[in-house]
């Protein structure tokens, strides 16, 4: 008997449509989407489904601490595992608490589904206790919302809100439910009886667009793939796939932030990030390119610069899943709508069926002026026995990590929060693998690590998770702490602590004239003591003596741990593109001294 | 501060200036749902872009399916984005630049009503015979006509027969449909 018999054979022994109540609902949708972990916080409009998960065991909660780190955490979660992540809050301050947490997985395109609780159907619009117009709150910070007024509604609405999120360009899905919907009583519909509705994005890409663009990227003389968040979204095998048509090229590779990971950063055709703290070498190659090959991003404005001197002689190949990316920002000569692995694999397949082979000439003449820039040494720093530079922090870091990794087998996951020290890790942590860089790039929200890393951890249980922290960012969701240490997290936080919001004082330092408005962070608390209130543990390193000893320290310890890393406060991130300027007009550590004379 | 040093000083970069615009019809079949309009809506005040006129109504009870019709003016560019964004919403199945796929007929509907001396009524009901306007209510001291046509027609009727005493004018937006066989 095959499967679909056997469904309908134990359908046909119980009723045909069973009776659930709407907080019953929203468990049975979820199990049967799949879901195994929630982030969450119980308010009034939510007890229902509170006490509906008290009775179950299929579904873990994890309690965080503030409802924005139950979003990150959830959005960790997706990222670092190719899942949905779900949140469940209360209504009013509960979705108000969530926005930032909606609108970053928005813009960083993260599949969420977010259930808010609301006031009682027959109060909505009475300025009710708890009450917030969460739908039309959450209107532009997400993918789509819905507001429950009928239970017999919600098990296709569940069923809808997973197919949105994961379908097409990923975003999060929002579904107020009223307190009394939650009670009532319905007829439950199965996921695979559920009507998702008339949602059906474009992913096979156009064949016709697939052959004029390899035949376009087999012709090119200075070729370079910029790939972006799309590519990791598309699941693992669009890297792999991605990995294969690059190395069958021979050409070189540049990602945004949001796309690190998906080539190896190991090996010799990548060049970095690029934009505006991105490698010389990756922005000098997009500038003086002939053919551009973009793969899932999006022209943001801290990748492209000054759009009018925009790589200003190449013909430009788009693929992006989400039309209304396409000439955005950028007018392209070839436009594909799909998904990215899917492209990929088509634009693979042709390659190889047609026998396409590089013009080895052109393209050894286009490494070596690639090789040129990559002399520059964009990413080179003074170092100091002193003091711990930022940059050598990182790079001591990744070396304990790649040695553990090789030495125990252990993954490592890297987390950030905003700022300077998310720049540098972007430039000095390789990524070799999807999935293990969990960053905020769109939003640029800070606060986002901690929580994030949580969300990770609780996704990979064996994996070695790093949240790369300012001292500024972290204290935003530090109360994440407890979420760690409560579910026996050992996430660590390795703050790169200069006691100021150090991309702010960047700016202020370049660009305002040295007046450093409200950037320095006074008043810091004693992170080793913080670590050890919250029942983690605190270490410091003050000196780059001490650094080597209390990584080592760090990577084995067994609980939450804060790792206190006094840096040179006066460190600046470079590379820069300063804003309104061209990919060829960027700036190097020792032009600095030039460039604020210049500008201010 | 200059200006070049004002602009050095923005993390944006410059404003790309101004470019032509030009006025586009929209049509966009939508599900008759509550919210779907202010998704619609927000697409435009989100971006600081003015609606020219916007006509709403079910016309499929069975699907539950409305349509939609904007009239917006704006540059290429904006158009070109604006119809991306509404084609992504979840609620919406077609968007359909009629501007750009060819001709088309669009209809707006007025009723405009006159109250004046009996000199003035005659004139308003001359002008209005002129254009082919409907009678639909009159006392011995008013009119109500009602007059269909295109936008610009429907702007010359109202600035002829606003003089001889209009009271109050009251006109929906644009219904569009394109010249043909073809389905929209």
């Amino acid at each position: 008997m095959n499967t679909t018999a056997l469904k309908q054979k134990s359908s046909n022994q119980t009723n045909k449509t069973k009776q659930l109540s709407g907080a019953e609902m929203v468990i049975e949708a979820m199990i049967e989407q799949g879901v195994d972990t929630i982030f969450g916080y119980p308010g009034g409009a939510v007890l229902p489904i509170y006490d509906a998960l008290f009775q179950q065991n299929k579904i873990k909660h994890i309690l965080c601490r503030h409802e924005q780190g139950a979003a990150h955490a959830a959005e960790g979660y997706a990222r670092s595992t190719g899942k949905t992540g779900v949140i469940l809050v209360t209504s009013g301050p509960g979705a108000t608490n969530a926005v930032t947490g909606l609108t970053d997985a928005l813009l960083d395109s993260i599949p969420l589904v977010c259930i808010t609780g609301q006031v009682p159907t027959f109060l909505i619009g009475n300025d009710a206790f708890q009450e917030a117009d969460t739908t039309g709150i959450t209107r532009p910070c997400t993918k789509h919302n819905y507001l429950v007024k009928n239970v017999n509604d919600l098990p296709n609405i569940m069923h809808e809100a997973f197919h949105v999120a994961g379908t097409g360009r990923p975003g999060p899905v929002v579904i107020d439910l009223p307190k009394d919907i939650q009670f009532a009583e319905g007829d439950y519909i199965a996921k695979d009886k559920a009507i998702t509705h008339m949602y059906k994005p474009q992913t096979d890409p156009d064949m016709a667009a697939i052959e004029q663009a390899v035949e376009m990227i087999a012709n090119a003389k200075k070729p370079i793939f910029y790939t972006g968040g799309g590519v990791i979204n598309a699941g693992p095998k669009a890297s792999k796939d991605l990995t294969e048509f690059v190395k069958a090229t021979g050409y070189p590779i540049t990602s945004t932030l949001m796309g690190l990971g998906a080539f190896p950063a190991h090996d010799e055709q990548w060049l970095g990030m690029l934009g505006m703290h991105g490698t010389y070498e990756a922005n000098w190659s997009m500038h003086d390119c002939d053919v551009m090959i973009n793969i899932g991003a999006r022209f943001d404005d801290r990748v492209t610069g000054d759009v009018t001197k925009f790589s200003p002689n190449s013909k430009k190949i788009h693929v992006d899943i989400d039309p209304s990316s396409i000439n955005k920002i950028i007018h392209v000569d070839l436009p594909i709508i799909g998904d990215a692995g899917k492209t990929i694999e088509a634009m693979l397949n042709v390659w190889k069926d047609k026998g396409y082979k590089t013009n080895h000439e052109e393209l050894n003449k286009w490494w070596s002026q690639i090789d040129e820039w990559r002399a520059v040494k964009c990413l080179s720093y003074k170092k100091s026995d002193t003091i711990i530079k930022p940059q050598y922090a990182l790079e001591r870091l990744n070396h304990f990590l790649q040695k553990n990794e090789k030495e125990t087998g252990q993954e490592s996951f890297i987390t950030t929060e905003v700022g300077q020290h998310q720049m540098w890790a972007a430039q000095f942590l390789p990524f070799n693998k999807p999935n293990r860089w969990m960053t905020s790039g769109g939003l640029g929200t800070m606060g986002y690590g901690l929580p994030a890393a949580i969300g990770t951890q609780l996704g990979n249980p064996d994996g070695m998770v790093v949240d790369v922290a300012g001292e500024a960012s972290i204290l935003m969701n530090i109360q994440e702490m407890s979420t760690a240490v409560q579910y026996n997290l050992p996430v660590k936080i390795f703050i790169l602590n200069n006691q100021w919001m150090g991309m702010v004082r960047q700016w202020q330092e370049l660009l305002h004239g040295e007046r450093y408005s409200q950037s320095y962070t006074e008043s810091l608390p004693d992170f080793v003591k913080l670590a050890e209130a919250y029942g983690g543990v605190g270490l410091r390193a003050t000196t780059p003596d001490e650094l080597d000893g209390v990584i080592e320290q760090m990577l084995q310890t067994d609980k939450v741990t804060i790792v206190d890393v006094n840096v040179c406060q006066s460190e600046n991130c470079f590379p820069m593109i300063p804003s309104g300027k061209a990919h060829n007009e960027m700036i190097l550590a020792a032009d600095a001294e030039k460039f604020d004379k210049k500008l201010v | 501060m200059t200006e070049d040093e004002k602009k050095n000083q923005s993390v944006y970069g410059d404003s790309p200036g101004e470019r032509k615009i030009a006025r586009h019809t929209l049509s966009i079949l939508v599900d008759n749902e509550p919210g779907v309009l202010s998704r619609i809506i927000g697409l435009f005040s989100g971006r600081g872009y003015n609606i020219d006129s916007l006509t709403v109504a079910e016309v499929s009870e069975k699907l539950n399916q409305s349509r939609i019709t904007v009239v917006i003016t704006g540059t290429p560019d904006v158009i070109e984005q604006i119809i991306n964004l509404l084609a992504r919403l979840v609620p919406v199945h077609k968007v359909t630049d009629l501007t750009v796929l060819g001709p088309h007929i669009e209809r707006d509907l007025v009723l405009i009503k006159i109250a004046s001396n009996q000199d003035d009524l005659l004139k308003a009901y001359d002008i209005a015979n002129e254009y082919g306007a409907i009678v639909t209510d009159k006392t011995e001291e008013s009119y109500v006509f009602q007059y269909v046509d295109t936008t610009a027609k429907v702007d010359e009727f109202l600035e002829k027969i606003t003089p001889f005493g209009m009271k109050n004018i009251s006109r929906t937006g644009s219904a569009a449909m394109s010249c043909g066989k073809e389905k929209f």
